[in-house]
């Protein structure tokens, strides 16, 4: 039998449950971009005053750092570069695509049910990849052929092969991932690190100002950068990112010959007896999320000490431009310019709390639905003690990551500016002002566990939308009304800006209710 | 005697699927209660429902005197539970479930802990994603035998056990009705439930078809009788509560229903018996006297009873 015999019934079978969410993301992302490419034209009709937006924006090292450098003056190039941070959610997508359809399904015992049928031993992660790279062509095509619309030339085609192969590689390293452990969950992580890594090494290297740093070189998100779509394109560096992309889905499909349910690392025998500490639903509860939780807060210490250094270099820039001076007032009303670079770091990180917080909140309904709550139910535990704990994590997991983000923030930034002594408390209380928009994205899953189980993983979509919202609304010129349906919008612009006691108020509140909501409803429900 | 578990008239549906149409089921105190019915019959939402998980849509439920949905932490103190399909956290130990489970219900017994584990062969020191089915199900078993809680409400415990340890299950559930414990053993495995329980209910379709001591309902069944007979087996075939007749020569086949034994086989005497064997009615021939035909004519006094 053939490794491969199968793989065109995988595939059918990967559409066919993957129907409505591969659409979804694939198609809808893919359109942003010429949205984008519009609004920048309505907003700057004039090739004039978009070179000097474009040169403003050049000039800011805190911007190219967390967008990228510019490559040029033209619609297209300003497209190209503003959609980065979209494109990295596309690639996360091809690679979690490409996990749950393998290791996922293999942890689950479902690929042992299939695997006895006439299927190739490397057939599901063909069929996976296959799935994956067809969605990456798909969304490039789709670029392409819109961007050509709204600013036709060679770039719409090389950005259009720069979102393929974006997210082509992610979805090849996934793949590899998902051979390398026993866990979809680690393999995950792994995709997560990988991803997070290259974006980091990216944007500590833009942030020095220098477009040739080796840091975003090293880097698959900056390499495939330096494609410059719109800015000169160098089409060698498809040619190589073709390559690595295949090496590194060749590997992935030479490890998958192998055991089923095999790792790298074979499982080793554990303790016989309990600790004390796991006596309790909450005992329990950080047990099995500990790992998770040390990697999101060792993650936001990496962002923070790497990008509030960042932040330094960008201050120095920052104060040489007038102009950029007083085109940041105007956006975000910040005083102190070089502020304006930790408000946008800690913009982002509070919509990575957030999706920590919902990653918890969702755990409590996977554990729900794989049948691991009954027995611990069915013993002396309240209902309420044991959903509570996981509101814990979903609600406190985010409060230490914010927290850590504040204090090593502090501390790397005002290395550079004003001193640690100064930095610490302005950072890590506008961390902590974030958190309240946090609490309520994460707060209105947790209302979904308790009344609408079968929804939660609505929160992901939710997370998405205050996303787009947020790094969108404004360029996209939607009404007020639309941004403000992000709770993210509500957040006061600190360090620098004022703190608005009354919105932080408001959604905390209405975090507290959706919380209260979802204990409350599930007291109330089935379980299962 | 006690009523440990007593539901009636307990409704149950999940969007149009009735899953419990009018549910009755008696526990008694110290007594191993069958619960038997074929796959998706309802046995494992009666359990749900019992243990609070799921709310019922019509009937009553008590445990222990108490409303299993209000009371479930308070009512959970004093019973032990092993779900039909086993589910251990993929990076925690076997021993380490069996201590939160005990844990968490309030009590160990560090003896009875390390006795079973040792009759049920099993490592406690790999993880949940290792162990194999019957492995899955020894850790719940062990967990819920080791604790001190007055019921058990077993679900399926024995599906994945090689028949080494489905005697050593047998064995323990034997100790465990001699402590004077309560058991609700939901099977499918007839034998099973002949061989450990004292009385046992046949539902179907989400409702309780029969029920009684087991001598009770093998009163219900048909004894099957092979004969070699010396004469014609003249009106053998018109007797009262003779079924399935056929006759090959000297040879007559048929079953008859227990309580038209003694006449048939005094018929038989008169006939001139040169062999005889008789089966002895068993759980099996009642199971599928219920489930093989739906509704049709010849069960019409077995459904009397069962009201």
């Amino acid at each position: 039998m053939n490794a491969l015999t199968g793989t065109w019934s995988l595939t059918r079978l990967i559409l066919r449950r993957d129907r409505v969410i591969l659409p979804l993301w694939a198609v809808l992302i893919a359109l942003f971009p010429a949205a984008v490419a519009g609004s920048f034209q309505n907003l700057y009709p004039d090739p004039r005053a978009l070179a000097e937006f474009a040169a403003s924006m050049q000039a800011s090292p805190s911007i190219t750092g967390f967008y990228g450098p510019i490559f040029g003056t033209s619609i297209g190039a300003l497209t190209t570069w503003r959609s980065g941070v979209l494109l990295v959610i596309a690639a996360l997508a091809a690679g979690l695509t490409v996990i749950r359809h393998t290791r996922a399904e293999e942890e689950q015992g479902r690929r042992e049910l299939l695997g006895a049928t006439v299927v190739g031993r490397q057939a599901p992660l063909a069929a996976a990849l296959l799935v994956a790279g067809a969605a990456s062509v798909l969304m490039g095509l789709i670029v392409a052929a819109s961007m050509n619309g709204v600013a036709p030339g060679a770039g719409a085609v090389a950005f259009g092969v720069q979102v393929a192969l974006l997210c082509g590689f992610f979805a090849a390293v996934a793949g590899l991932a998902a051979q390398l452990t026993q866990s979809a969950r680690t393999a995950r992580w792994i995709l997560g690190a990988v991803l997070g890594g290259s974006f980091l090494l990216r944007a500590a290297g833009d942030a020095t100002g220098n477009p040739d740093a080796v840091l975003s070189w090293i880097s698959p998100i900056g390499f495939l950068q330096r494609m410059r779509p719109y800015g000169g394109e160098r089409w060698w560096i498809a040619g190589v990112a073709v390559l690595v992309t295949l090496a590194v889905a060749a590997t992935a499909y030479k490890m998958s010959e192998r055991d089923i349910d095999a790792g790298l690392v074979a499982p080793r025998p554990g303790a016989p007896r309990a600790s004390r500490l796991l006596s309790t639903p909450l005992g329990l509860a950080w047990r099995l999320q500990r790992g998770s939780l040390i990697g999101w807060l060792v993650g936001f210490a990496v962002i923070a000490a790497v990008l509030g250094s960042a932040a330094t270099t960008a201050s120095s820039a920052l104060e040489e431009s007038d102009q950029l001076a007083e085109l940041f007032a105007r956006l975000g009303g910040g005083t102190v310019l070089s502020d304006m670079f930790m408000v946008t770091l800690i913009a982002i990180a509070g919509i990575a709390a957030a999706a920590q917080g919902i990653q918890a909140a969702i755990r409590a309904r996977s554990e729900e639905t794989a049948g691991r709550v009954e027995p611990i139910l069915a013993a002396a535990v309240g209902r309420t003690r044991w959903s509570a704990g996981y509101a814990l994590f979903a609600l406190g997991g985010p409060a230490l990551s914010m927290i850590v983000l504040g204090v090593v923030g502090g501390l790397s930034y005002g290395a550079g500016s004003g001193g640690a002594g100064k930095q610490v408390p302005r950072i890590l209380g506008a961390a902590l002002a974030a958190l309240p928009a946090v609490w309520l994205t994460v707060a209105i899953v947790l209302a979904l566990f308790g009344l609408l189980p079968r929804l939660v993983g609505l929160g992901w979509v939710l997370l998405v939308t205050f996303l787009l919202l947020g790094q969108l609304g404004a360029i996209l010129q939607l009404s007020q009304w639309a941004l403000d349906l992000s709770p993210f919008t509500h957040i006061p612009h600190l360090p620098g800006g004022t703190m608005t006691w009354t919105a932080v108020g408001w959604l905390t509140s209405a975090a507290a209710v959706l919380t209260a909501a979802g204990l409350w409803g599930f007291r109330r429900r089935d379980i299962g | 005697m006690e009523n440990i578990i007593e539901a009636s008239g307990l409704t149950k549906r999940f969007g149009a699927t009735r899953a419990l149409d009018g549910l009755d089921l008696t526990v008694r105190r110290g007594e191993v209660q069958g619960f038997l019915g074929p796959n998706g019959s309802g046995k494992s939402t009666t359990i749900r429902v019992l243990l609070g998980l799921l709310k019922a849509d019509g009937g009553t439920a008590t445990l222990f005197g108490g409303d299993p949905w209000t009371d479930a932490v308070a009512l959970h103190k004093r019973l032990a539970y092993v779900p039909g399909d086993v589910n251990l956290w993929p990076n925690l130990t076997g021993g380490e479930v069996i201590d939160l489970l005990a844990r968490l219900r309030g009590s160990t017994d560090a003896r009875r802990r390390a006795e079973l584990i040792e009759r049920f062969e099993l490592d406690p020191r790999k993880k949940g994603r290792t162990y194999s089915k019957g492995n899955r199900q020894k850790v719940a078993l062990v967990a819920a035998l080791a604790s001190d809680a007055e019921l058990l409400i077993l679900d399926e415990p024995t599906s994945g056990l090689d028949p080494l340890m489905e005697s050593v299950f047998q064995a323990c559930i034997n100790e465990e009705r001699q402590a004077g414990r309560t058991v609700l053993l939901s099977s499918h495995i007839l034998a099973e439930a002949e061989a450990l329980c004292d009385r046992v209910s046949i539902i179907r379709a989400g409702r309780t078809v029969e029920t009684g001591t087991l001598a009770e309902l093998r009163h219900l069944t048909r004894t099957s009788i092979w004969a070699d007979l010396a004469t014609s087996p003249d009106g053998l075939s018109q007797l009262p509560g003779v079924h399935d007749f056929t006759a090959e020569g000297s040879h007559v086949r048929f079953q008859v229903d227990t309580a038209h034994l003694d006449e048939a086989l005094r018929r038989l005497a008169t006939l001139g018996v040169r062999g005889l064997t008789s089966q002895p009615p068993t759980l099996e021939e009642l199971f599928l006297r219920h489930y093989q035909s739906d509704g049709q004519s010849g069960d019409a006094d077995a459904e009397k009873v069962s009201r």
